[in-house]
């Protein structure tokens, strides 16, 4: 195990390094759980799996509602020096574009989602206790158009989650420049 | 006693089909007291011998219903979520007169192939699952005993039969008159499996819950002041 070439105060704090992996697990697993339902047959057991989609959806949405108010009024560490000489503008402009889409993305695939289930008609009651307001009155057409929009966005946040991971392999892998140790949780 | 008939659904309203209107009427007869019953379609030119042989009252104007105002709707939970649904085709026959409950008779009908919830809901509804239309097409409420609990309110006792299955149930019900049309409101608290409605892997009350609210809402035309 090579030594950590980042020093503690140039990780992320501890809220945001929760928020990081709490959303990352939650992300991937409504995605997959989304992928799932699309070729379910109706049954109680999709039933089940339809609503805890839409309460990790909303989940979701509140915690990053969260995670974008802490990141505004925490900045966050600078690359580290030596890294960020090493890059070559494109991976910059990648780098500042890929976390702005997902920022992006992790409010509009969620949001997409609820108003699709508004307009199919179907309010979402979170955990199945607390009932949400409609973003959008019933309209079967509109419903139609939305279900491929939330289907889109949630692609489109899964490639650029993976650009994400791939981007931190290479770092971690290829360039052993330890940038994970910034985000790595359970803090030293 | 005068039984009065009329049918919801719009084919049935025109003349040419009186005559099944008049024999669901006997058919309703027969569920109660049939010597105490007699039909009395629209006018004595009804073409239903079995029925019209027994009609000794004089005509009356039939109690109607106005199907475009009437609903009859129900509510259900799926893991807390209310799913609306909505009989679309349904049938009444009634000589309510508010004067005398105690005279008067309800019979509804519902076309189980009509119930209606969600896009994705319909096509299992009709399965055996569910109402298992091709065996039930129908479901009936037929009173046996009305009676008013204050000016405007009513208690109509009768049987439910749902999927084959019979129950006593007793709906408390509203009335009230405008312009020449009644409207009769009424909510009734059903478990659904006590009707096996929803059976199989759907017998799981978690996901959808065995409560179910039926809202009745009959707008009728021709029925005595109160």
């Amino acid at each position: 195990m090579a030594e950590p070439k980042i020093p503690a105060h140039q990780r992320y704090g501890l809220v945001a390094i929760a928020l990081h992996w709490v959303l990352a697990v939650a992300i991937v697993s409504a995605f997959v759980v989304g992928l799932t339902l699309d070729d379910m047959p109706l049954s109680p057991a999709k039933l089940k799996l339809i609503n805890w989609h839409k309460w990790a959806g909303v989940t979701i949405l509140a915690l990053s509602v969260v995670r974008l108010l802490w990141r505004l009024t925490h900045r966050p560490p600078a690359l580290p020096e030596p890294i960020a000489r090493s890059m070559p503008g494109w991976q910059m402009a990648a780098f500042h574009g890929t976390h702005h889409l997902m920022y992006l993305l992790f409010f509009a695939v969620p949001l997409l989602g609820w108003a699709y289930s508004s307009a199919k008609g179907f309010p979402i009651v979170w955990f199945g206790v607390l009932p949400l307001p409609d973003l959008v009155a019933k309209n079967e057409a509109l419903a139609q158009a939305l279900k491929p929009a939330h289907a889109l966005a949630a692609w489109g946040l899964l490639g650029l989650v993976g650009m994400h991971v791939a981007a931190a392999l290479k770092h971690h892998v290829i360039d052993k420049d330890g940038l994970l140790e910034r985000m790595r949780p359970g803090g030293r | 006693m005068n039984r009065l008939s009329l049918l919801a659904r719009p084919a049935l309203l025109s003349p040419r089909a009186w005559a099944l209107t008049a024999a669901s009427a006997l058919l309703i007869s027969v569920c109660h007291e049939a010597a105490a019953a007699t039909a009395t379609p629209a006018k004595a030119a009804t073409p239903a011998p079995a029925v019209a042989a027994s009609v000794a009252t004089p005509a009356v104007a039939p109690i109607t219903l106005v199907a475009a105002q009437s609903t009859v709707g129900f509510t259900a939970k799926q893991l807390g979520v209310p799913l609306q649904g909505q009989f679309k085709r349904f049938a009444v026959q009634t000589n309510f007169n508010p004067k005398s409950p105690q005279t008067s008779q309800v019979s509804l009908r519902f076309e189980l192939a009509s119930a209606s919830v969600s896009a994705e809901a319909d096509p299992e509804l009709g399965k055996p699952d569910w109402f298992a239309t091709a065996k039930f097409p129908q479901a009936t409420f037929v009173s046996t005993a009305i009676k008013a609990t204050a000016p405007g309110r009513f208690e109509v006792a009768g049987k439910l039969s749902i999927k084959g299955v019979a129950r006593d149930v007793v709906v408390p019900v509203q009335l009230t008159q405008a312009g020449g049309l009644s409207t009769i409101t009424g909510t009734l608290g059903l478990k659904r499996l006590d009707f096996k409605v929803g059976d199989g892997d759907w017998t799981d009350t978690s996901i959808v819950a065995n409560e179910v609210q039926v809202n009745v809402k009959l707008v009728l035309q021709g029925m005595q002041p109160m």
